[in-house]
């Protein structure tokens, strides 16, 4: 069975084929292609730009990502694409393109939550089997377990994600959002070495980002003001180093991450798993990746992680979660194809686990 | 948990040579528990060790451990005071030796937890032998004495900070057996199946004073997702829960009114309820 999965809920717009054998076995990527809108140093995304990159791209896309696959129309079984969560703009252009191709085509259309999608596609693709999952992106920060076929959250972000707390110093610090913030964070935060104080803010399982923000922000702001100093600046208490925009960096990752992979622990100890996985656009951050590690190397267990083409949004991990959907089953009529800015995790009723 | 258990991080003196060795018990998200004993082999404790976290920063991480020991003791030590069942504080060392982390030790425990339990209950259950004990009456009087023991203890203006049915013992219904405990934990088999027995809430390693409605509220949230995500089956218990705490002291109703906006607050939460 094959599905075409279409993910804009973001700036990335994906768009992927995955087939799924009959006799059962590992699921074939056909294609899984990405056109991501990048914004100016210093701005974010907005809504209705993204809308319009993800309207103009769609088209060029879809094409391409049929001919990569080498399949033809009438092969494929169903359409899937992102219900939520995400922006409602971005959503909207997307769930118009598959209404679309499902009426032209006349195929079924499944709508899929964006986070299962994630967590779907890194269970295939590591082979983790039940993992205490991590969810990070810049819309989303989740620390989810599986339990009587629903996914969840044990515990997330009280305010912004972890993400948007990176991409937002990215802001702040005027650095380039191409490829992606955080990824010029971390190439960044490779250089920093001095850890300056900030908040540690986890609150029961759950932990906040927004203060921690603030904090860094007015760090930034004297940095920039005593920079003029030149030896006489802002040197660190216990090194005696002059503090640089890489310290800052690293001392924020240094503290988030610190904070995720105490919460994902307590989950696991909870839950009693030794299983970890690590999925969206931050679980590409091998800084990340390496402090999970050595976490679940040290309770016995070992950690899963998958690269940027699964770890980013991307549209295959749209069409396998809509493709396990649809083979129990599952269709979204056209009258119910609608998309929502938000859209919980645990909402989702998982019909293909035990 | 199935598999080998996991490597543990060697003990750091003067544990080092007690002898017999500490027990481990549990390997928690945080620090490790040990059943060993205070000062002489007839008397049981528990020790806490908090081995530093080589994934965290050392300096981070020595600021959270040395944080997190002596607000854990200190928060003990109250509630002790105030006649909170917690286990009491005997030494404690919340430096270490700046490399390998600190520790705690405490009184000892009997019972079990109130997860083990339910999962106990749970399996019997689904094995079909679920009425042979009054089980669903049991659960709400487990329910009614968790309820009391978290007011009492949010009235003196503790807050736990990881409230989860890991973290709450439930006590022995008899007198304590007579050597009870030996060190190689057979003592966790003596313990009877029942749900009886006093609530002793443990593992004050997050735990604050705070007075705020709002601190206390997340302590119910993190309790009420804990039973969610793990007893699933017992979620309508937590009801009862509630009901006994709201009337185990005065400031409990606020409480329970801003817990509701605590449950509205994660994020993305559906606004239809």
């Amino acid at each position: 069975m094959i599905s075409l999965g279409l993910e804009g809920s973001a700036n990335k717009l994906g768009v992927g084929l995955i087939q799924h054998p009959k006799s059962g076995g590992p699921a074939a990527i056909l294609s899984n292609i990405r056109h991501t809108f990048v914004s100016p140093p210093g701005e974010g995304f907005l809504p209705k730009d993204t809308a319009k990159h993800h309207r103009s791209h769609v088209i060029r896309l879809v094409k391409q990502a049929i001919k990569e696959a080498g399949v033809k129309v009438e092969d494929i079984d169903c359409i899937s694409y992102t219900r939520g969560p995400g922006m409602g703009a971005p959503l909207q252009s997307v769930a118009i393109a598959a209404r679309t191709l499902a009426l032209l085509w006349n195929k079924s259309l499944v709508g899929v939550n964006h986070c299962i999608g994630h967590i779907e596609m890194g269970r295939e693709i590591t082979g983790a089997s039940n993992p205490v999952v991590l969810y990070v992106s810049g819309g989303n920060t989740q620390v989810i377990a599986y339990a009587s076929q629903r996914y969840r959250i044990f515990g997330e972000a009280l305010d912004i994600a972890v993400g948007n707390c990176l991409d937002r110093f990215a802001r702040t610090l005027r650095i380039s959002n191409d490829p992606a913030p955080g990824y010029n964070i971390e190439q960044m935060a490779k250089k920093g070495g001095c850890l300056v104080d900030l908040p540690y803010a986890v609150k029961g399982m759950d932990c906040s980002f927004s203060g921690i923000l603030a904090s860094i922000d007015i760090l930034a702001e004297k940095l920039e003001k005593r920079k003029g100093e030149g030896e006489k600046g802002w040197r660190d208490e216990g090194t005696g180093e002059l503090v640089t925009r890489e310290d800052l960096c690293f001392s924020l990752q240094e503290t988030v991450f610190a904070m995720l992979v105490e919460i994902t622990e307590r989950a696991m100890a909870h839950v009693g798993s030794r299983q970890v996985l690590i999925v969206g656009g931050v679980g590409s951050n091998e800084r990340l990746q390496e402090m999970m590690g050595i976490m679940a190397r040290d309770r016995g267990g070992s950690v899963f992680a998958t690269d940027e083409r699964f770890c980013i949004d991307n549209g295959i991990m749209i069409a396998h979660a809509g493709l396990l959907a649809y083979r129990t089953g599952e269709v979204t009529r056209l009258e119910d194809s609608t998309c929502t800015q938000r859209f919980r995790t645990d909402e989702v009723f998982v019909k293909w686990r035990d | 948990m199935d598999g080998p258990s996991p490597p543990q991080p060697p003990l750091p003196a003067p544990f080092t040579h007690t002898h017999p060795a500490p027990t481990l018990l549990t390997q928690g998200a945080e620090a490790l528990l040990y059943c060993t004993y205070f000062l002489t082999p007839s008397h049981p404790c528990a020790l806490k060790y908090r081995p530093s976290k080589p994934y965290r920063n050392p300096i981070l991480d020595k600021r959270l451990t040395r944080h997190r020991i002596l607000s854990e003791a200190r928060t003990l030590v109250k509630c002790r005071r105030e006649g909170v069942s917690v286990p009491g504080v005997l030494a404690l060392d919340a430096e270490g030796d700046g490399v390998s982390g600190g520790w705690m030790m405490m009184e000892w425990v009997e019972g079990k937890t109130v997860r083990e339990v339910l999962v106990a209950g749970a399996k019997r259950r689904k094995e079909g032998r679920d009425d042979e004990d009054g089980w669903e009456e049991g659960v709400t009087a487990l329910m009614g004495k968790i309820g009391r023991a978290v007011g009492r203890m949010h009235e003196v203006g503790v807050v736990h900070g990881d409230l989860t049915t890991s973290n709450i013992m439930l006590g022995p219904l008899a007198a304590p057996q007579q050597n009870g405990v030996t060190t190689n934990g057979e003592h966790m088999e003596q313990v009877g199946e029942g749900l009886g027995g006093e609530i002793v809430l443990i593992d004050f390693g997050l735990a604050g004073q705070s007075l705020q409605d709002e601190d206390k509220a997340v302590d119910l949230y993190v309790l009420e997702r804990a039973f969610g995500s793990t007893h699933p089956e017992a979620e309508e218990g937590f009801q009862e829960v509630l009901k006994v705490y709201e009337e185990s002291y005065k400031g409990a109703k606020v409480v329970l009114k801003r817990l509701e906006d605590v449950r509205m607050r994660g994020r993305k939460r559906s606004l239809l309820g």
